[in-house]
């Protein structure tokens, strides 16, 4: 009896003390993660935060050594909406353009990249690997290498001041990975809905269109998602290429003033913060179909 | 991709009539002409917007003499060694922690998928903004970080743009806040292709944390982290943003990178063919880069 009771204590004394162990390394991991979330969740906010105080800051108080202002107001946020300030005056027609170039490239990329991975993937056409390769070389050559040759061509063809100069170079270089994302996940969907289509007669635009993108709607998010924030993003074509008010889109109408001594900063973050919107509002909504878009295929190295 | 392509070619003696069905890739007429349809206007894209552009930068920039003036400038040799340096810790700073960060957000729990959807918020903002908002916060007198400094530890904080490593360190950080979510996120995706019983496996077999890390997960992740790592060492050698936003190349043209040298030889002096020697100097880089990357995109299908 008492030998057991006496084992049974030494067991739970070498228990408790294997429990206590793990419940410190678990204090520490915990620790640990909760220094590394304060760490990660600064370190990512105080751009944004400084972008969103300045644009509540009235115009004067932007030169105070204030960590928050005085008085918060979002007056600067409704001088961009109603164009309320001379730096503003063409804000809605310059958004306008960016809503306009991110749709087209959108729409572009789609169409061009779905016929392509359609013709190569699904038709089997021949040379195809041909095609695939140039999408590859686009894909691997920097822009903004191109961007000198690019402006020149675009001025003699008269087409400086053109949004659709801009939207021809970023169609140019966001449809190789729509055509590398559609082919890959077209593997996915059996060759064999197209041969029986193809056997009742269907012709290959109409294999295309009723068959074929109905199918790719989720690959379709995710690029269309991709070449959105493409456009977005983009600066360097829009600055070259758009240089008159009527013309350029809001991220070159911001940078007017980067360098500028007395630029209105407080406008300048508030419109930043109205250009950011959109763009986060639509990953947030997507992000799921995006992340998948963007590992497709996955790790098959 | 596709893989019966080249065998054929060179293949003699075979009847103009299976030639021409070989062609088409055993496609019917009516059929082939569908398909060269389909594949028409991405080539007219392809032919007019990049091979005429590269074909156009080439012969701009063909005179040796333009790279005799080049070597000379010293504004030039300066843009050398930030891009060298902008190259090496931008992309290797921001890969490694990515690596780090894709482990951290493999724990289980809720608030992880809280602190991921937060901690990718940098990706979703667009460059233009971030920057912006970056640049003024640097600003020595006004800015944001040097009023937080002073207001916790009284310290007076440098003018961050107004001295070239600050610049561009400043640079180099605002790259990796901007970027490391969207290479966490992929090496996440990585971490999470991997099976569970071989993890499960390794587990059993003593493989936890650090030697998990450098026999189990590594090892399944290094063409991945490869692949990305030069995919983002050709972006980040075109970025122009980060450079022109934050620093604008200043002070006195210390922080010039190859790409925004380029615009500026280019339009602020004027001189378009020694911007395109400016940037087809990284050409020597670009190559075998380039031609590592497609052989690696090709056979190993990872899509980024």
């Amino acid at each position: 009896m008492s030998t057991i009771t006496a084992e049974a204590r030494l067991g739970s004394r070498a228990s408790t003390r294997v429990r206590r162990a793990m419940r410190r390394r678990r204090y520490l991991g915990n620790a640990g993660v909760l220094v590394l979330s304060v760490v990660l969740m600064v370190w990512t906010f105080v751009p944004i935060y400084n972008m969103v105080m300045i644009s509540l800051e009235p115009e004067g108080d932007v030169y105070t050594d204030r960590l928050w202002p005085k008085m918060p107001s979002v007056e600067s946020f409704w001088s961009v909406l109603t164009q309320g300030h001379w730096y503003l005056e063409h804000f809605w027609r310059q958004f306008g353009n960016s809503l306009y170039l991110g749709v087209m490239v959108t729409f572009l990329t789609l169409l061009f990249g779905s016929l392509t991975s359609f013709s190569i993937g699904r038709m089997r056409i021949r040379h195809g690997w041909l095609v695939s390769n140039c999408a590859l070389l686009t894909y691997v050559i920097p822009a903004s290498f191109l961007a000198i040759p690019f402006y020149r061509i675009m001025q003699n063809y008269g087409l400086a001041n053109n949004l659709w100069s801009v939207i021809a170079a970023l169609v140019a270089f966001a449809t190789p990975y729509a055509i590398f994302v559609f082919q890959e996940y077209g593997r996915s969907i059996p060759i064999e809905v197209d041969e029986s289509a193809r056997i009742d007669g269907a012709s290959p635009f109409q294999i295309y269109r009723s068959i074929y993108l109905p199918l790719m709607a989720p690959a379709l998010v995710a690029v269309g998602t991709y070449a959105l924030l493409l456009a977005w993003n983009e600066f360097l074509y829009q600055f070259l290429l758009l240089s008159t008010k009527s013309s350029m889109t809001v991220p070159v109408a911001l940078a007017q003033f980067l360098n500028s001594d007395q630029s209105p900063w407080n406008y300048m973050m508030a419109t930043a913060i109205v250009y950011a919107m959109p763009p986060i509002a639509i990953y947030y909504a997507f992000r799921r179909r995006m992340t998948a878009g963007l590992t497709m295929g996955g790790v098959k190295g | 991709m596709n893989s019966v392509s080249v065998a054929d070619v060179g293949r003699p003696a075979i009847r103009w009539h299976a030639l021409s069905r070989s062609l088409r890739g055993g496609l019917k007429g009516g059929e082939y002409t569908w398909a060269v349809a389909f594949v028409v206007p991405y080539l007219a894209v392809f032919l007019t917007f990049v091979a005429y552009p590269v074909v156009y930068g080439l012969w701009l920039g063909s005179e040796p003499s333009l790279y005799r003036e080049l070597f000379a400038d010293p504004i030039y040799q300066t843009t050398v060694v930030n891009t060298v340096l902008y190259l090496a810790l931008g992309v290797n700073v921001k890969m490694f922690l990515a690596l780090l960060l894709s482990g951290f957000f493999m724990r289980p729990g809720r608030w992880m998928k809280v602190l991921l959807l937060i901690f990718v918020l940098p990706w979703a903002v667009p460059q233009i903004s971030a920057f912006i908002s970056i640049h003024w916060m640097l600003n020595g007198e006004w800015g944001f970080l040097n009023n937080l400094l002073y207001h916790l530890f009284h310290i007076e904080g440098p003018a961050w743009l107004n001295e070239r490593w600050t610049a561009l360190g400043a640079v180099i950080a605002s790259h990796i806040w901007k970027w490391t979510p969207f290479w966490t996120l992929i090496l996440l995706a990585g971490r999470m292709a991997i099976p569970l019983e071989i993890r499960d496996t390794a587990r059993v077999d003593g493989a936890t944390g650090v030697r998990g890390f450098v026999y189990v997960t590594f090892p399944l992740l290094a063409n991945l982290y490869l692949i990305s790592t030069l995919l983002s060492t050709i972006f980040l050698l075109g970025d122009f943003n980060a450079v022109y936003f934050i620093s604008g190349g200043g002070p006195a043209d210390s922080t010039h990178v190859l790409a925004t040298l380029g615009i500026r030889d280019a339009f602020d002096l004027a001189q378009p063919r020694l911007g395109v020697a400016a940037v087809m100097s990284a050409l020597p880089l670009v190559i075998p880069l380039v031609i590592v990357l497609m052989r690696k995109l090709r056979t190993t299908e990872v899509q980024l």
